[in-house]
């Protein structure tokens, strides 16, 4: 058996029975990525040696009988905006060019406590501002399905990776739709927990009070085996939830009685494309089929949420980045006439143009006279997205929609047109301005072959509730068990 | 008529941010920003009288802990990846005049 595109329940089963080591394992990640990654460009680092260090040192411990961790042997990789100590953390940056942190991020000690191997850091739009993978200073990611397309982003690198077959998991982060988009245009499971569910401690910030870093894996249960790794309180993290994590991977199995499905009728307008929304309603009738109620809701709102992310998130953004100074790390210019003009050169040139032009944005709305009519306006709104989504759970247990209006789009296709991007984020955008958990799982393919997503949002902390949810759906269909040819 | 700022407008606000533009840039975010602050107009529809701001997820707390001091970061490790240092310091370039 080829541990290419094996799912995490299969690797650790084999590595359990002795069929494989996690040496090998690691080697193949290691031989797949030599072999394709040229052309997918999911990964911007790779650290072999260290890799396979630590993969003999888990083969002993299987050996010698000692205590595993959850994951123990499996190769993960790290989106390149989570620290790892000793390791390169670029951002797909100019600016954090050769910045090597000098601390883990709480989700890496967790990854490294569960004995995972970390095989390396993967590519994503600069500083996880993006939704194609294309702003990334260093290289384009390709989607495995077809190289012509984008994987989405920000989170392109990881979900490419497991696409690709190079790792059966990886750590993404999720701001307005970096996870569950990237997922979708992958045919991966990809879950953003509810807001503070996970430590952001060593997550370089985008945008505070929106970011939260996720897994991808091929199916549901890979994901809750990496979520349950990675939750839980952190005093490091002052936003991380002090509630216990339950096990997500022990009731997986078991099916919701009595679902409840909402479904929003804003979320079903002009714009989707006819492919997408056929796959979303089938995804319906399997679970009318499975015995949930499909109920129709609404979200008002929810035509806002574009506006609102983009008054709070280039607002939090624009103050976030002006750490980087060309004091502390980062780039520094080589020429400048003061201090003041020496951090004006060294962001100028340090910075990608999606980067400035978010920062320019968040800096005009937070100026004087704009702060009411901008970012304080778009603050009020956003609770209103909130209230939608309290009242519409008060009548369902779970929201089902597309997780994107199209599959994966082609590589240059909306570069020239930040706009029309900000928009393709439309259907992920509202659950990071409410703080809720959802999850992205493959419902389909396109007729040119592209996969086609199925999101699902629940409720603060029903994460239990939503990956349970989507494992009903999984065992009915077999859209997670294909695999792309790359070639 | 969609709204442009002006370069003045830019270079102001680049200022705030401590970004220096290419003219290229600036001409560019010039119509970007002003799409976009088009696109913002919508919110005007919704009557946010009398709503709270919500600034978290989370509903406000506050997060105390023990003042007590915890070891922090060796100096040679604040210090590795800084631009330029004398091994004890971050080196800047003079703020304040010499005379």
């Amino acid at each position: 058996m080829s541990p290419i595109g094996a799912t995490t329940s299969e690797l650790l089963a084999h590595m359990e029975r002795g069929e494989f080591s996690s040496v090998a394992l690691c080697e193949a990640a290691f031989d797949r990525i030599a072999a394709c990654d040229d052309r997918v460009g999911a990964f911007l680092h790779v650290d072999r040696e260290a890799a396979l260090q630590q993969a003999a040192q888990v083969d002993d411990k299987r050996r010698r009988g000692a205590p595993l961790g959850r994951l123990a042997g499996l190769p993960v990789a790290v989106k390149d905006v989570i620290c790892t100590r000793g390791q390169p953390t670029t951002c797909a940056s100019k600016m954090l060019e050769g910045f090597t942190p000098p601390y883990d991020a709480h989700v890496v000690s967790k990854l490294r406590e569960a004995d995972a191997v970390i095989i390396g850091k993967t590519n994503l739009d600069e500083f996880a501002m993006g939704s194609s993978t294309e702003n990334s200073a260093y290289k384009t990611t390709r989607n495995p399905w077809n190289l012509a397309c984008t994987p989405g982003g920000s989170s392109g690198g990881s979900a490419a990776a497991v696409a690709a077959g190079m790792v059966p998991l990886s750590l993404g982060s999720d701001t307005g739709g970096s996870i569950r988009q990237p997922a979708g245009f992958c045919g991966l499971v990809g879950m953003k927990p509810t807001y503070g569910r996970i430590s952001r401690y060593g997550l370089i910030a985008y945008a505070s009070s929106l970011d939260q870093i996720g897994p991808f894996a091929h199916d549901v249960a890979g994901a809750a085996l990496l979520l349950e790794v990675l939750a839980g309180h952190d005093p490091r993290d002052s936003t991380s939830l002090p509630m216990p994590v339950p096990s997500y991977t022990a009731a997986l199995e078991e099916p919701l009685k009595g679902l409840k499905i909402g479904v929003a009728v804003e979320h079903f307008v002009a714009g989707l494309d006819r492919e997408v929304e056929a796959a979303v309603r089938q995804a319906l009738d399997v679970y009318r089929c499975l015995g949930a109620e499909i109920r129709e809701i609404s979200l008002p709102h929810s035509k806002y949420a574009v506006a609102v992310y983009y008054t709070i998130a280039p607002s939090e953004a624009s103050s976030n980045l002006a750490r980087y100074d060309g004091v502390h790390y980062g780039h520094r210019a080589a020429q400048f006439e003061n201090m003041i003009d020496m951090y004006c050169a060294s962001r100028g040139e340090g910075f990608g143009k999606e980067v400035k032009r978010r920062i320019m944005l968040g800096a005009y709305a937070l100026s004087a006279g704009y702060y009411d009519a901008y970012y304080l306006k778009g603050l009020k709104v956003r609770r209103l997205i909130r209230n939608d989504f309290d009242a519409a759970f008060a009548q369902c247990d779970l929201i089902a929609s597309p997780v994107a209006p199209t599959p994966a789009f082609k590589i240059g296709e909306l570069v020239n047109d930040p706009l029309a991007m900000y928009l393709s984020d439309i259907y992920t955008l509202s659950a990071n301005l409410a703080g809720l958990p959802g999850v992205s799982i493959p419902a389909g393919f396109s007729s040119g072959g592209l996969p086609i997503g199925l999101q699902l949002l629940g409720p603060p902390l029903a994460e239990d509730r939503l990956l349970r949810a989507a494992r009903m759906h999984e065992r009915a269909t077999d859209w997670h068990t294909r695999r792309p040819e790359v070639v | 008529m969609p709204t442009q700022l002006t370069p003045a407008e830019v270079q102001h606000v680049a200022m705030l941010a401590r970004l220096k533009l290419t003219p290229a840039e600036v001409a560019d975010f010039a119509s970007q920003l002003g799409r976009m602050l088009d696109y913002f107009q919508v919110l005007n529809e919704v009557d946010t009288e009398d709503v709270e701001p919500m600034s978290y997820a989370v509903e406000v707390r506050n997060v105390f802990r023990e003042d007590v001091v915890q070891p922090s970061l060796p100096r040679a490790e604040a210090l590795m990846n800084a631009p330029k240092t004398d091994g004890q310091c971050f080196l800047v370039p003079q703020i304040l005049d010499g005379g």
